[in-house]
């Protein structure tokens, strides 16, 4: 795509009274350096009058007569434009051309770059059809097909992304240019997003990105609408699913208008549902799952300046297996020994507690405007409100009371540059303020896990891209992030007198209210990130990339005010008030070989992590259900280290083969031990075949090989349990079995008519109906993954 | 265009100022804790009365709790129990009993004797669908012994049941008690 538009024309009047003796006077310039622009044919629309700039980039038109003529210019690399000008008078115009698109293009698809100066990042992009193919999925599951990524579960649907063994608040969600914010610090805490109404995924591993956050040390995950043209055309599409595991369906529905003037709009509706979903051997009580969402866009865009409004909303209720809700530790032990799940009934879409239901509210307005010689400014604001309940087993009046009942609210104003007027540099600089405040209902007769709070963020960054010759391109970003988090919670007076809070933090006391303090705790960070980066091409197929980036991450708010039972995970959490910011040091390491039959693409890290705050289980206290394991947060130093692979072979034009790898060794460097939660060892090979003529099939056979973790620590503790009579090991570190599943999937598309096709899609997974547990499903505990689902999907493109 | 984007700047930045001022000082209300058990009492008629007192006023705070039992037990002796479960972290104190008989097709006691203990024990009263539920019972003791009793409630077990092995559920409660009988 080319654009070349002409941006300003300077009307300057020269008196002359002869009706075809006008002329028509100017320069083409570079719309980007204001550097001239030669041989750009000039025509006078309807007439054989034109000409061509020279190397000055100057033009005459001579013999006009007085009337409106349009101007059509064109240059070899760019679209041709045309101008209406009234010519009364001898006019001097300048006309900017647009003029090295072309060659930025180029690149972004090289690098699979349009991400706001990252170029040098480690990253990977999903693409439509890919998503289109998991349409009834969580982002987390289709997140997955990123080498390098893999996810942390409570159950099949809530799936949070793990990014080189990195997860929850260190790994930023930035949706259509919004940073999410939605209560990601729990592990039971899935983003809120609907896949379809994204066009493609970009997974960056570290924080390099910083246009994006200074704080996202395991990555970010950088999702995006559809692109407009500006033609005239309506879009439409809708897909209709069924799984057999769960009995689950789901409909999803988008049309999409563009107009040649610039107009565009979207919408997208999508509803799924699922029953209780099934292991190989027996049905997962309370695992259905319901999802509304709709996303509207509206916008305009010129090359020069645009806008765009969105408005996105999404309201999820998941059920979380019956059986994972347990009393006390006794009940773990049992759970732990059993081999399957206490609890196991009919199936049923039936939705109880305990439950999650959430819903996220999205607004964002953006505006951008291009300035010749400078480049482009956009300014956005963003309102996201985020309202979580989580249900719980209760008794009486309270039974339909949620005991988790929080309102996240979010505004966020942020404005860009880039400058773009440098023939080898790019630079990119931005501002961002934030305002986030947190509500936490008392109505809920629990005590609050999170404390009402307010947070305010500023930002400044700035990043610079460049390349020194064909071979060497480099990247150099530095942020800053102000964070000010003012809490009011509550503590128990015993608790906060155990945490020694007395003696440090004396001066957040506001109000005693006997057995409770009102507390105001607040704090203040401020955080520097780097990124440097280094493209090298060794030729025209083989590329080598270095990356480094430092960054921080003041504790969020669970890190710091946890305190008290967690029910769905039957322990007592406790934040630590003395908590720091981690500090990260990444190096990246990339190899890229692109030739004709073979694509071949190694990343390999390191990341040091000082402060790293993690949850560690330190013994037990009893209560009067009995006996819970206290888990606390802690700080330590982590060293990570990890290297992703993934290879594409075409045997011939209908047979390939596709290889992924990831692997990731964590250590706790302080203790000498391996870090808690870091995934296994991970191995997935597909084969496809194409036969075009068919239909356009497709056939894929997927294997997928997960590990072992044999690198865990060892966190079992003793307990007693008074109904047997004996101290019993708590067995809550050992990681299960290594396992393999097959998958197969086949689609057809169907050519209906030049606008319209039809594609047929049918995938089981799991083929074998394999039983296996994930080291980090936190449900893997209780109860077996999901057997065998056969998925028929139709997708009717018009 | 110019002068556009300034307003819309200048809308835009109000607004957050506006957001960020709307900021009241108000103290967030305190939670009143529900169906927090902080008190079972466990009272045994029989020829003398022996009362079995568990209580933790700061719940799953991390002060201790305290565990009494007022005496010893006659041997060769039947007595009627009742439990009784308060929530007293409040100033009002609130009778969690009644909840749970309410509810009581949903809960159910069970009463777990340690080694050593010589004592029977059985359910004295039923739900709606003839289950026991344990709130009432009858204890009879054997010869001069002592051991552990545990009272343990779980709620939505699997009713009926033979026993904690297969009741499942959650644990509401789970308490013992040291007992002696001479």
């Amino acid at each position: 795509m080319k654009y070349c538009i002409i941006i300003t024309l300077l009307f300057s009047f020269v008196m002359n009274s002869q009706n075809c003796n006008h002329s028509l006077e100017g320069y083409v310039l570079d719309f980007h350096n204001g550097e001239p622009i030669a041989g750009a044919t000039l025509q006078i629309k309807n007439s054989q009058l034109q000409t061509i700039s020279d190397s000055n980039g100057k033009f005459i038109i001579n013999n006009l007569c007085e009337s409106s003529l349009e101007l059509i210019v064109s240059h070899i690399s760019c679209d041709q434009k045309t101008v209406e000008i009234d010519i009364k008078k001898t006019i001097q115009t300048t006309i900017y051309l647009e003029h090295h698109i072309e060659e930025l293009e180029i690149v972004a698809i090289k690098g699979n770059n349009s991400n706001n100066g990252a170029i040098s990042a480690q990253k990977e992009k999903i693409d439509k059809k890919i998503i289109d193919n998991f349409s009834s999925e969580s982002l987390g599951t289709i997140l997955k097909l990123a080498k390098g990524v893999s996810s942390i579960n409570t159950g099949n649907k809530i799936v949070k992304p793990v990014i080189n063994g990195l997860h929850s608040s260190r790994i930023i969600i930035m949706n259509n240019n919004v940073r999410m914010e939605d209560q990601e610090w729990g592990i039971e805490h899935a983003p809120n997003i609907d896949v379809n109404a994204i066009d493609n995924i970009t997974v960056i591993k570290g924080s390099n990105a910083l246009a994006y956050a200074g704080d996202a040390i395991g990555g970010i995950v950088v999702l995006k609408p559809l692109r407009y043209l500006n033609k005239d055309t309506l879009y439409g599409k809708t897909i209709a699913g069924f799984q057999s595991n769960g009995w689950g369906y789901n409909l999803n529905s988008m049309l999409s208008k563009s107009f040649k003037n610039g107009w565009f709009t979207n919408g997208n509706v999508g509803y799924k549902q699922n029953g209780d979903l099934n292991s190989p051997d027996y049905n997962l009580t309370n695992t259905g799952a319901k999802s509304f969402s709709g996303n509207g866009i509206v916008g305009y865009q010129k090359f020069e300046y645009g806008f765009e409004a969105n408005l996105s909303y999404i309201d999820n209720t998941m059920g979380i297996l019956s059986a994972s809700h347990i009393g006390n530790v006794g009940d773990l032990v049992n759970a732990i020994d059993n081999e399957e799940p206490l609890v196991i009934d009919d199936f049923s879409y039936a939705i109880n507690s305990p439950k999650q239901e959430v819903t996220h509210l999205l607004g964002k307005i953006n505006f951008y405007k291009r300035f010749n010689t400078l480049g482009k400014l956009s300014v956005q604001y963003d309102y996201q409100n985020n309202h979580r309940y989580e249900f719980d087993k209760r008794i009486g009046d309270d039974r339909d009371k949620p005991v988790v009942d929080l309102e996240l609210i979010t505004q966020n104003i942020k404005s860009d540059l880039m400058i773009d007027k440098f023939d080898n540099s790019t630079i990119y600089i931005g501002v961002t303020g934030k305002y986030q405040e947190n509500i936490a209902n008392p109505e809920t007769g629990v005590r609050r896990l999170i404390p009402d709070y307010e947070k305010t963020d500023i930002s400044l960054y700035g990043i610079w891209n460049t390349s020194f010759n064909d071979k060497l391109k480099t990247d150099f970003g530095v942020r800053y992030d102000y964070n000010f988090i003012d809490a009011k919670k509550y503590y128990k007076t015993s608790r906060w007198e155990e945490r020694g809070y007395s003696e440090d933090f004396s001066d957040f006391i506001v109000d005693d209210l006997g057995t409770q303090l009102l507390t105001n705790p607040t704090f203040t960070y401020h955080n520097m990130s780097l990124s440097a980066g280094l493209i090298y091409s060794i030729n025209k197929n083989n590329d080598l990339i270095f990356n480094y980036g430092l960054s921080s991450r003041p504790p969020n708010p669970s890190e710091l005010f946890s305190d008290g039972l967690h029910h769905s995970a039957a322990r007592i959490e406790l934040g630590d008030l003395r908590l720091t910011k981690e500090i990260s040091n990444r190096v990246g390491l990339s190899y890229q070989l692109e030739a004709s039959k073979i694509n071949l693409s190694i990343d390999a890290f390191i990341n040091q992590i000082n402060d790293f705050v993690y949850l560690k289980p330190t013994g037990t206290q009893t209560t009067v259900r009995g006996a819970f394991p206290v888990w606390e947060y802690f700080k330590t130093n982590a060293f990570l280290a990890g290297i992703d692979t993934n290879i594409d072979y075409q045997f011939t034009e209908l047979w390939s083969f596709n290889s992924k790898f990831s692997y990731v060794y964590g250590e706790n460097t302080e203790e000498d031990i391996p870090l808690i939660d870091i995934p296994a060892l991970r191995l997935n090979n597909t084969l496809n075949y194409k036969l075009k003529k068919w239909n356009h099939l497709n056939l894929r056979l997927a294997h997928e090989w997960v590990g072992r973790q044999n690198r865990y620590p060892d966190y079992n503790f003793e307990t007693y349990i008074p109904t047997i009579g004996e101290y019993v090991e708590v067995d809550i570190s050992s990681p299960p079995d290594a396992f393999q599943l097959v998958h197969l999937y086949g689609d057809m598309t169907f050519i209906l008519n030049q606008k319209s096709n039809l594609n047929l899609m049918i995938g089981i997974t799991n083929l074998f109906n394999t039983n296996y547990r994930e080291y980090l499903n936190r449900l893997r505990y209780y109860a077996d993954d999901t057997g065998r689902n056969i998925t028929i999907q139709i997708k009717f493109n018009y | 265009m110019k002068n556009y984007l300034k307003l819309v700047s200048i809308t835009l930045f109000t607004l957050l100022f506006v957001a960020c001022s709307s900021d009241d000082d108000a103290a967030p209300e305190p939670v009143n804790e529900e169906e927090v058990i902080t008190t079972m009492i466990v009272t045994l008629n029989g020829p003398d009365q022996v009362v079995l007192t568990y209580q933790d006023l700061d719940g799953d705070g991390p002060d201790a709790e305290t565990l009494t039992v007022s005496g010893a037990l006659s041997a060769n002796t039947t007595y009627e129990g009742s439990i009784r479960l308060l929530n007293e972290s409040e100033e009002e104190v609130e009778e969690i009993t009644e909840e749970i008989e309410e509810e009581d097709d949903e809960h159910q006691f069970f009463y777990t004797i340690g080694t050593g203990l010589d004592v029977t024990t059985e359910y004295a009263d039923e739900d709606e669908n003839g289950n026991p539920v344990g709130l009432s019972f009858t204890l009879t003791t054997g010869a001069a012994s002592s051991g552990s009793l545990t009272f343990t409630l779980r709620h939505e077990p699997t009713k009926p049941n033979d026993g904690l092995e297969n009741a499942g559920g959650s644990t509401d409660i789970e308490k013992s008690f040291d007992l002696v009988v001479q």
